[in-house]
């Protein structure tokens, strides 16, 4: 990994786009995984589907208190125990407190984001615990020592052949580029975890209220051996992951499997209700489930409960034209890239710094918008963003100066005719004759290093406006050569580049 | 009906508004162009200083919106995507800030009542298609952000452009991705912005274009400022005035 995810937002941009190995691992995976998705959400009524599974999380999302208590009543009665955590570290001295208790030496984790969030692995190998990630994406990247960089693919920032020397260093793997054998080879390693870990911890998808169920979606079977095989499973779920009834479940399911990996239906979709009972013959002795807010609240009370209604899919950042530029690492040190995590990271860290920059990486396209399964409005609640992050004034002041300037000169129509009078005058003082500036001063320099940019008419439309003395001004064929024409000219493209 | 040409066209492109205002001429129409318009607001709106862009927006439904209520004009029409979408879709969240019944009402007769050009061309006056007499060769086009996923204007200048090409308009390598323009976006993550530019430029190298047909004068403005650097020979060329030169009527 080059990018340094705790430099600031500026060079790690610059880092990200600098890396061209990186760049076309993203750009080809990315649209590898847009394509399979475009063709699974078209095989189905979306729109129907988009809209149902909105309408379940928004219950979920605005009913949260009720249904968590429901949650916990059903999550009893099944044997389990439940435990809630105010913040990453109550949730992490909760599970510590378990491991030690139990004495545990080696934990297998399933794919879980929550657990990223809270930066649960470092916790627990603080207390001596080997945790080893079972998801082959996520153990890539542990054995990288990196953090994820996708959602729901976390090493697509990574090539096949930078997986195979990582291999053939840390396991032994002989030379190959073939998918198969390099699967074999982190197979055969994790099969001796599995058997020997003590627990087993993963994340939840979705949490059922009415039954008490914890459900995971998984492609490899591990999810299903991290919950059944070891004596103890331990859940951590944010608390917005709840459900209320099975059928919910269900559809959301098939919402995320369809978006995130352009799937019909995920291989394994584990449902987990409590621990093994007298007549099962599988299944761990104890099961506890943490139930973490974690900021999630806070993300509620400044208004951006649309945003916990997220499944997290990966879909918004498949789709979006930024992340397949600089990939997740360039998003800093958090769990959650793309769009939706530029509007969750700089509400769920009480270090503004780590995310106020996020919200204004966007070019408001609003394809992640058109893409989000449960139909969240992620250009407006980025806008949003924007005005709280520069009325608390977090945003640069000179940013906020140079707004405010251009809004003063806008507001009054005879400010702007001077200013609009003025910036024609660019245009007759010029010591070049060429249609666009190639140098300008700051904050204009930031368009013209690698643009030019198109100087103001002579005349503004309102002139030629007043001017026209018949009703309507005269339009005027431009010469049927286009590159004749006033500001496409191939004079003004040589000097441009000198 | 009221013209609306957005400061980018006033200020550099006024080509383009002469382009607009004879298109809707041909059409038979009545324009009346206020003369103390300036900016809808949407570069301060999206750069997160709501308070500020309310004042524009203010100023915008305080000019057009009597207009309509007396029915001197049926519609305003805006020959850019973003400033039209801006107009229908974002001074909801401005106004709805603010609590005023009267500020409500001229908001919605104004949003009920705006248009990007092409749309009002085509599902508004049903204009009949331009001709040419030499159909353009090797066009192709860029669907502006906001324009296709905020508006759903797509096919209105697809069905334009068409016909200026005798039904030969190029197909754009991943047409629907941002050019990476995005207002004040361009200058704080410039080099961000150039990239997803470059992507878009290496599109229309791809499909060999030669003009590129744009609804808003911003891509425009950025898709040009890259191409110009490169010295490629393709160019973004607004839709009005590719329009004006042909016959419409």
């Amino acid at each position: 990994m080059s990018i340094d995810i705790d430099a600031p937002y500026k060079s790690r941009i610059r880092e990200a786009l600098s890396d061209s190995g990186v760049r076309k691992a993203v750009d080809r995976a990315m649209g590898q995984l847009a394509q399979r998705r475009e063709r699974a959400v078209n095989a189905i009524d979306n729109e129907t589907m988009r809209d149902e599974a909105r309408e379940i999380r928004e219950h979920a999302v605005r009913n949260l208190p009720a249904l968590l208590v429901e949650l916990e009543t059903n999550l009893i009665r099944n044997g389990c125990e439940v435990h809630w955590a105010r913040t990453g570290d109550e949730a992490n001295d909760i599970l510590k407190e378990i491991a030690r208790t139990r004495k545990v030496k080696t934990a297998i984790k399933s794919k879980s984001m929550v657990t990223e969030e809270i930066h649960l692995n470092t916790s627990l190998e603080e207390i001596g615990v080997k945790v080893v990630e079972t998801d082959l994406g996520e153990y890539i990247i542990q054995l990288a020592d990196e953090p994820p960089s996708h959602i729901v693919a976390p090493v697509i920032h990574k090539r096949v052949e930078d997986i195979s020397e990582l291999f053939q260093n840390e396991l032994g793997m002989e030379p190959t580029l073939d998918p198969s054998i390099m699967c074999d080879a982190a197979r055969k390693e994790l099969r001796k975890h599995f058997l020997a870990a003590d627990m087993g911890i993963s994340g939840c998808n979705f949490a059922i209220a009415e039954t008490g169920t914890i459900c995971i979606i998984t492609n490899e079977g591990n999810g299903r051996m991290v919950s059944s095989l070891p004596p103890v499973h331990v859940v951590v779920a944010g608390i917005e992951k709840i459900v209320p009834k099975v059928e919910d479940a269900i559809l959301l399911w098939q919402a995320a499997t369809r978006n995130a990996t352009g799937q019909d239906a995920s291989v394994y979709f584990s449902m987990t209700s409590g621990p093994k009972k007298s007549n099962h013959a599988d299944g761990p002795k104890e099961v506890h489930v943490i139930l973490v807010d974690n900021a999630r609240t806070n993300v509620m009370e400044k208004g951006y409960a649309d945003a916990l209604m997220c499944i997290r899919c990966g879909a918004c950042m498949d789709v979006c034209p930024v992340y397949r530029e600089i990939g997740g690492h360039a998003y800093g040190r958090t769990a959650y890239p793309g769009p939706i995590g530029s509007i969750l990271t700089p509400l769920m860290n009480e270090n503004i710094d780590i995310g106020k920059d996020l919200p204004f990486a966007s070019s408001l396209c609003g394809a992640c918008k058109d893409a989000c399964p449960v139909k969240i409005d992620l250009p407006r609640l980025l806008l949003e963003l924007r005005n709280d992050l520069s009325e608390e004034k977090i945003t640069s002041p000179f940013q906020r100066f140079l707004v405010k300037s251009f809004a003063w000169i806008l507001k009054r129509p005879k400010r702007y005719l001077i200013a609009t009078k003025i910036a024609g005058l660019t245009q007759k003082f010029s010591v070049r004759s060429t249609q666009t500036f190639s140098n300008l001063p700051s904050p204009f320099n930031h368009w013209t290093k690698s643009r030019v940019l198109q100087k103001p008419s002579s005349k503004t439309f309102k002139e030629i406006w007043k001017n026209s003395s018949a009703d309507l001004p005269v339009w005027k064929t431009p010469s049927p050569e286009w590159k004749d024409r006033g500001f496409i000219n191939d004079d003004e493209t040589q000097e441009s580049n000198r | 009906m009221g013209l609306f040409v957005s400061c980018m066209v006033d200020v550099l492109y006024p080509q383009v508004g002469v382009a607009t205002a004879k298109l809707l001429a041909d059409q038979g129409v009545d324009i009346v162009f206020p003369e103390n318009q300036t900016c809808c607001g949407q570069p301060i709106f999206n750069a997160g200083q709501q308070e500020e862009s309310y004042i524009l927006a203010a100023n915008f439904l305080e000019i057009f919106a009597p207009m309509l209520e007396r029915k001197e004009i049926s519609a305003i029409v805006i020959p850019s995507g973003s400033c039209a979408a801006m107009i229908k879709h974002s001074y909801s969240i401005l106004v709805e800030k603010k609590q005023s019944d009267k500020l409500a009402r001229q908001c919605k007769i104004v949003s009920e009542n705006t248009y990007e050009l092409s749309e009002y061309l085509v599902d508004v006056l049903g204009a009949k298609l331009p001709q040419r007499d030499s159909p353009l060769e090797r066009l192709t086009y860029h669907p502006c952000c906001h324009l296709m996923r905020d508006l759903r204007v797509d096919q209105q200048p697809r069905q334009l452009l068409e016909a200026i090409t005798d039904n030969k308009l190029l197909s754009l390598p991943e047409a629907e991705t941002c050019c990476g323009f995005g207002g004040l976006f361009s200058l704080w993550n410039e080099e961000l912005s150039v990239e997803m530019g470059l992507r878009k430029v290496k599109n229309l190298k791809a499909c060999d274009a030669e003009l590129v047909a744009v609804n808003d004068v911003g891509c425009m403005t950025h898709i040009n400022g890259i191409l110009i650097k490169q010295g490629r020979v393709c160019r973004a060329v607004h839709i009005a005035e590719l329009l004006a030169e042909s016959e419409t009527k």
